[in-house]
């Protein structure tokens, strides 16, 4: 048993050495029964999380939101606004606790740097040509150096679809090693933009891929094309890391982004996450949404629980 | 031939356009229909339909909002056989079109009559218009039944407030039917929002809906409620129309006050330039 595993653990870190031995493995991947996955997540879906397990979901949701703002729109104001809100999400509730991280272009780094320091909240950046990933290599490792000397401890990058879906494995794994190098001590999040994958063949694939190349966390998309998170695609990639912890002993977290607008939202990707991968992953460093408007929603939800009164958008920033 | 079965109605509730079934998927036995008996979920999606089409409606201009509100009061004179055979009294649904369109008249004529340029010392223009106060809760009537629910609906909406209505209890048909009217009448979805099923369940959530703008309690027959509700919406400073009394005759000319209750004032300071 244990010389399997080993043996199967050292397979694993050989396949990145040829483009074939690449392929071969990809596509001996079993395929995703697409109705089966549909249906399993709709079914996860229709859980009713209420009282106090819905208090419990809503602290824990708002300690994994990735407050995130990517807009040409930015400036160094808003985003320390934004700072300021991922540590006191809700001012009128001391206990409420703070968000995972901060999420931000790499020029709008050193604000936010400065507003979280010694917080305990994350601060991620975006980086290596966001969203569409269509630059030289060299450009993207420098994009990531520049975020993580800017201050940066977590890298969102993008893989680069173009060549993922025209079967060059070996190029999109070359440039994950290459980033997760250049990030240094910084988490990688590999963004595998499923919206552009098309199928669950494709996303399945795509996570393993990016975690046999070194990936801390696999994320779905950049929340720049029209489909982002869906609950079906996270079910993969939820999949796939417990299949990927159980070849390898390494435990890679998940994150979908984009999308996801509502506590109730929320609260399904908390219970599809503990009924296919388990409790561990419920906790801030393994599991994160990547959103702007769904916080404020858990703000309502948390208002409407603890003071018994339906709350409005009228008492918390709109940003 | 086999005998032809009839098609039976249910009533619904109407929340943003639609006419969904109560989450709750309860319903109640009165005047010989089911109707759906609403829950505080649903109040509280109500209010959020409620609040989505605040802006839509409230910066439309005057103008269009009267000539939508013409356009009910069309479609009201159309569906007229259809309240009588609710057992609405025909002269009371003529009373009920007619104080429709008293109100879509008034639309483009408020902001005159309560807005306009105040006097000052010093060299600006000062000028003071009434705007739409949001989300407003209504509480309808049950007596008489069509000419008071037109009665608090169209005072409130026509200055580009939206509304939640908790229909009468014992008297829901006339609001559903109310309802199936304005879903037909180029009303965006979302300004009038009706709930039918128990007072008591809906209407504390909407007095202490902290995204409701004002409440108007008309149709609350018990002090002790109406008290409760005040004390509730005063969390928010609510704007409140006290409950209208027993003898209110609801035929008589309705002033104004239902419609600059639920308004602001915006009072602006502009350089004169001089």
């Amino acid at each position: 048993m244990t010389a399997t595993a080993t043996s199967a653990r050292s397979d694993l870190s050989e396949l990145g050495r040829s483009e074939t031995a690449l392929r071969t493995f990809l596509h001996g991947l079993p395929g995703v029964d697409q109705v089966g996955a549909e249906q399993r997540a709709a079914q996860l879906g229709t859980r009713s999380i209420k009282t106090t397990a819905k208090a419990q979901a809503i602290d824990l949701a708002i300690r994994m939101v990735d407050l995130t703002t990517l807009e040409g729109a930015d400036t160094p104001g808003k985003v320390r606004a934004l700072a300021a809100k991922a540590l006191r999400p809700d001012p009128a509730d001391p206990s409420c606790p703070h968000v995972g991280a901060v999420c931000v272009y790499p020029a709008m780094v050193p604000h936010v740097a400065e507003v979280l320091r010694g917080s305990g909240v994350h601060l991620a950046s975006v980086a290596t040509a966001f969203p569409s990933g269509q630059a030289p290599l060299e450009v993207k490792l420098a994009d990531t150096r520049a975020a993580v000397a800017a201050g940066a401890d977590e890298i969102d990058m993008v893989i680069n679809r173009g060549a993922f879906l025209a079967g060059r494995y070996q190029e999109v794994y070359d440039e994950i090693v290459a980033t997760k190098q250049a990030c240094g001590d910084a988490h990688l999040k590999v963004i595998l933009e499923t919206g552009e994958l098309a199928t669950y063949d494709n996303v399945r694939r795509a996570s393993w891929l990016a975690m046999l190349a070194g990936g801390d966390f696999i994320k779905t998309s950049t929340g720049k094309v029209p489909v982002a998170a869906t609950l079906p695609v996270t079910l993969v990639m939820l999949e796939a890391v417990r299949d990927f912890r159980a070849a390898t002993g390494r435990q890679v977290g998940v994150k979908p982004a984009g999308g996801i607008k509502t506590t109730k939202d929320a609260i399904k990707y908390l219970v599809m996450v503990n009924e296919t991968v388990g409790g561990d992953w419920l906790d801030p460093d393994w599991f994160r949404f990547g959103a702007s408007s769904l916080l404020n929603d858990l703000l309502m939800q948390r208002t409407k629980l603890t003071t018994g009164v339906y709350s409005g958008p009228d008492y918390f920033t709109l940003d | 031939m086999s005998e032809r079965v009839a098609v039976r109605k249910t009533y619904k509730l109407f929340i943003g356009g639609k006419f969904p079934r109560s989450e709750s998927g309860r319903s109640y036995l009165v005047q010989d229909s089911n109707v759906s008996l609403a829950s505080r979920k649903d109040a509280r999606d109500a209010v959020v339909a409620a609040r989505a089409a605040v802006k839509g409606w409230a910066g439309a201009t005057a103008y269009n909002r009267g000539q939508i509100l013409y356009r009910v009061a069309e479609m009201l004179e159309g569906r007229r056989e259809q309240f009588v055979a609710l057992g609405v009294p025909a002269d009371e649904v003529d009373a009920a079109i007619d104080r429709w369109v008293w109100y879509a008249g008034w639309s483009d004529k408020l902001p005159q009559v309560y807005g306009g340029a105040n006097p000052v010392a010093g060299p600006y223009f000062n000028l003071s218009a009434p705007e739409p106060t949001g989300v407003v809760a209504v509480v309808a009537p049950a007596s008489p039944a069509l000419l008071g629910l037109v009665s608090v609906i169209a005072p409130a909406i026509v200055t580009g407030n939206t509304v939640v209505v908790a229909a009468s209890p014992t008297q829901p048909l006339a609001a559903v039917t109310l309802a199936e009217v304005l879903a037909t009448s180029d009303l965006p979805g979302g300004v009038v929002n009706i709930l039918t099923g128990a007072l008591t369940e809906t209407v504390p959530t909407l007095a202490a809906h902290m995204d409701v703008n004002a409440i108007d309690l008309t149709g609350v027959g018990d002090a002790a409620l109406a008290a409760d509700l005040e004390v509730r919406a005063a969390e928010n400073l609510k704007r409140v129309l006290r409950p209208a009394p027993a003898d209110h005759d609801w035929h008589a000319d309705p002033g104004v006050t239902r419609m600059t209750t639920l308004l602001e004032t915006k009072t602006v300071w502009h350089p004169k330039g001089v």
